[in-house]
C-alpha cells in the first residue's frame, strides 16, 4: 500500500514538473525544474533497487547533458522564448506528429504486456550489489554494446569538433 | 512510533555533523587568514577579541546585518535559488562520510558516487548565479567557473576508478577498511599518481587559489558571486569551504587511510592505539585543509589556457594511465 | 533487505532524503531569517549592475567563443567513460582478464577521439 502511494506521488509530480519545463517561457527556470524532475526519476530507481541507475541519472544526467543545455542556452543568448512567426510556422507537421505519437502511445498502453524475466534474480543483486550485478552483466553478456558505445561516443567527439571547426580553425 | 524515533535519530545526527561542519567553516575563514599572514609575514586578524578569535563570529553577524542588493533587471528566482543550490549541494555530500568508525548519517553502498554527483551539481548554482546577476563580470565569472568545474570534473571522478579498483567497493566505510589491511595500509603509497590528480582536481573543483579564476579578485572582481551580497554571499562562501572539507575528507577516506594508523606504525609505537580513530580522521582532515592555505601562499594564480590545458591535457592522460596501471598491478596479484 | 519491486522500500536513502530537506531549510531559512534584520534602502545607482563604477553599457549576456560547448561536449563524452569505468572497476574481482581487455579496447577507442580533439587544438585557449 505504502509502494503504491509512493508511485503515485511520483508519477504524479514527474508527469506534472514535464509539463511545467516545457510549459516555462524563461529557459533557466526549465533547467531548474528539470534539476528537480531528474532527482525524482534518481528516487524512483531507488525503488526499483537499481542505486547504481540513480546515481547515474543524477552524475550523467543533471551533472554532465544538462550543464551542456546550460552552455548551449548561454551560447544562444535566449532569455526570454521568441514567438516569431518562422519558429512557429512548422506547427502543423508538429500537431500531426504529436497526434500520431499519442496514438501509437494508447495502442501500447492497451497492448501492454510483460516482457521476459531476465537472468538475474533480486536474490542474485542482494548477494553482491547493484553495481557489482550491472557490471558483471554488462562486460560478460552485453559486451558487444559496451563495445558500440564507445563507437558513439567517438562519433560525439568527432562530430562536435567538425561541426564548430570554422571558429576552431 | 519506531519510525518516528529513527527519523528523530537521523535528524540529531544531521543537526550535530552541521553545526560541527559549520563551526569548522567558520574557524577555517580565521585559520587561513592567520596562516597566510604568518605566511606573508604578516600578523593576520588580531583585533577582535584575544588574537582575533572571536572574527569570524564578528564576520557573520555583519553579513547579517548587510544590505542584500538585487540588481535591476536580475532574474529574480533564480537569483534567490542559486546560492542554496550551491549549499545544498556541498551541504548533502556530507550525509556519506564516515568521521570514525561507526559514525555516519547514511551508510550507502554508492558512497563515492554520491559525493561525485553532488559536487557535479554545484556547478549548477554557479552557472545559474553568473546568468541570474546580469552583469557582465558575474556572466564571464560563471561561464568560465562552470567550464573549469566540468573539466575538472572528469579527472576527479577518473583519479578515483584507481581506489575503487583496490577496495573492490564505492563505501567509504568498507575502502578505509580494505586500506588498513593492505600492504602499506593507506592508499597514497600504491595509488601514487591517482593521489596527484586528485589533490589538483579537488583545489581546481573547489575554486581554490591556485585554480580561483572564477573569482580572480584582480580581473573579474569576485566573478559569479559579484553582484550577491550580505548572506547570499555568505552561502556561497560557506559553500566552497564546505567543498573543502568534503573534498579533504575524501582524500583522507581514499587515500590516506581514513581514521586508521597503519599497522607497522601501531608495531613500532603500541602507544598511539589507544588515540580514538576520530582524532585521527580530524588530524590528517587539518593537515589537507592547512596543505590548501599553503598553496594558496605559495602559487600564483594559473592562467585559463594553463588551467584547461593542464586539465585535459595531463590529468586526464594520467589517471588513465593510472587506471591501466593499477588494473595489470591487481591481475598480476 | 532487498525486496521484490513494489514492496521495497530503501529506506538506507531516508538519511539522505532528510538531509537534503535539511540542506534546502538551512540555505532558505538563513535567507529569510537575514530578511527580517537587514536594512533595505534601494535606489537606482545601487541595484545597478557593478561595471567598475561607470554606467553599465550594451548586453550583460555576451557572445562568448564556442570552445566552450566544445569542452561541454567533450565532458558528456568522457564522464560517459567514467561511469563505464565505475561498474568495472568494483566488479574487477568477478570479470578479471576477459573484462580488462575489453576495458582497454573501450579506453583505446575514445583515445583515437581523445587525440583527434588534441591535433584539432580542442584543447587550446587563445
Amino acid at each position: 500500500m505504502l509502494n503504491q502511494i509512493i508511485f503515485g506521488y511520483f508519477a504524479v509530480t514527474m508527469i506534472s514538473l514535464a509539463l511545467i519545463v516545457i510549459t516555462r517561457k524563461n529557459i533557466m527556470h526549465s533547467i531548474v525544474y528539470m534539476l528537480i524532475l531528474f532527482f525524482h526519476i534518481a528516487g524512483l530507481y531507488l525503488f526499483l533497487n537499481a542505486e547504481f541507475l540513480a546515481a547515474i541519472q543524477i552524475i550523467v544526467y543533471a551533472g554532465a547533458i544538462m550543464v551542456l543545455f546550460l552552455f548551449v542556452i548561454m551560447l544562444l543568448n535566449l532569455r526570454e522564448e521568441l514567438r516569431k512567426s518562422r519558429f512557429a510556422i512548422t506547427w502543423p507537421i508538429g500537431a500531426i506528429f504529436v497526434v500520431l505519437s499519442a496514438v501509437m502511445i494508447i495502442i501500447s498502453v492497451f497492448g501492454n504486456r510483460f516482457a521476459n524475466v531476465g537472468n538475474v534474480k533480486i536474490s542474485d543483486i542482494e548477494k553482491v550489489g547493484h553495481t557489482v550485478a550491472v557490471g558483471k552483466l554488462l562486460f560478460v553478456e552485453y559486451l558487444f554494446p559496451f563495445e558500440v558505445a564507445s563507437l558513439i561516443l567517438l562519433v560525439a567527439i568527432v562530430g562536435a569538433i567538425v561541426l564548430a571547426k570554422k571558429e576552431i580553425k | 512510533m519506531e519510525l518516528l524515533w529513527e527519523i528523530s535519530i537521523i535528524v540529531i545526527k544531521i543537526v550535530v555533523v552541521v553545526s560541527v561542519v559549520m563551526f569548522h567553516v567558520a574557524y577555517a575563514t580565521y585559520f587561513e587568514r592567520k596562516v597566510i599572514g604568518r605566511m606573508q609575514m604578516r600578523m593576520g586578524p588580531k583585533e577582535v577579541g584575544p588574537l582575533g578569535i572571536l572574527q569570524p563570529v564578528a564576520d557573520g553577524i555583519k553579513s547579517f546585518f548587510k544590505e542584500d542588493i538585487i540588481p535591476l533587471n536580475s532574474d529574480k528566482p533564480v537569483f534567490y535559488l542559486a546560492p542554496v543550490i550551491s549549499i545544498m549541494a556541498a551541504m548533502s555530500a556530507l550525509a556519506v562520510i564516515p568521521f570514525f568508525d561507526g559514525f555516519i548519517i547514511s551508510n550507502i553502498n554508492l558512497g563515492i558516487l554520491f559525493i561525485l554527483a553532488m559536487s557535479s551539481l554545484g556547478a549548477y548554482g554557479i552557472v545559474l548565479a553568473g546568468w541570474a546577476s546580469n552583469s557582465k563580470y558575474a556572466f564571464l565569472g560563471g561561464l568560465r567557473s562552470a567550464a573549469q568545474v566540468i573539466s575538472y570534473e572528469v579527472s576527479l571522478g577518473l583519479s578515483l576508478v584507481g581506489v575503487m579498483l583496490l577496495a573492490g567497493s564505492f563505501n567509504l566505510n568498507d575502502i578505509v577498511e580494505a586500506q588498513s589491511s593492505s600492504v602499506f595500509g593507506f592508499y597514497a603509497i600504491p595509488q601514487i599518481l591517482g593521489f596527484f590528480v586528485f589533490i589538483v582536481s579537488a583545489v581546481a573543483e573547489t575554486n581554490r587559489p591556485p585554480f580561483d579564476l572564477p573569482e580572480a579578485e584582480s580581473e573579474l572582481v569576485a566573478g559569479y558571486f559579484a553582484e550577491y551580497s550580505g548572506f547570499r554571499f555568505a552561502l556561497f562562501m560557506a559553500a566552497e569551504y564546505i567543498g573543502m572539507i568534503i573534498m579533504s575528507s575524501l582524500a583522507v577516506l581514499c587515500f590516506l587511510g581514513g581514521w586508521t594508523v597503519p599497522y607497522y606504525v601501531l608495531y613500532l609505537f603500541p602507544f598511539l592505539g589507544a588515540v580514538p580513530g576520530v582524532v585521527w580522521f580530524i588530524l590528517k582532515l587539518y593537515a589537507c585543509i592547512f596543505f590548501y592555505y599553503w598553496i594558496r601562499a605559495t602559487l600564483p594564480r594559473f592562467r585559463y589556457d594553463q588551467l584547461m590545458a593542464l586539465g585535459w591535457k595531463l590529468l586526464i592522460p594520467l589517471s588513465l594511465l593510472n587506471i591501466l596501471i593499477t588494473g595489470i598491478a591487481k591481475l598480476i596479484i | 533487505m532487498l525486496n521484490e519491486p513494489g514492496t521495497y522500500l530503501p529506506v538506507g536513502y531516508l538519511p539522505i532524503l532528510i538531509f537534503l530537506g535539511f540542506s534546502f531549510v538551512f540555505g532558505l531559512g538563513s535567507l529569510v531569517f537575514g530578511l527580517l534584520l537587514r536594512p533595505r534602502r534601494p535606489y537606482a545607482e545601487k541595484l545597478s549592475p557593478y561595471e567598475s563604477g561607470i554606467a553599465p553599457e550594451g548586453e550583460p549576456r555576451q557572445k562568448f567563443s564556442v570552445k566552450y560547448y566544445i569542452i561541454a561536449i567533450l565532458f558528456v563524452v568522457f564522464d560517459v567513460e567514467a561511469v563505464f569505468l565505475y561498474p568495472w572497476a568494483v566488479a574487477f574481482d568477478m570479470i578479471g582478464l576477459y573484462g580488462f581487455v575489453e576495458m582497454v579496447l573501450f579506453i583505446f577507442i575514445l583515445v583515437i577521439g581523445y587525440v583527434y580533439a588534441w591535433r584539432k587544438e580542442a584543447f587550446v585557449w587563445d
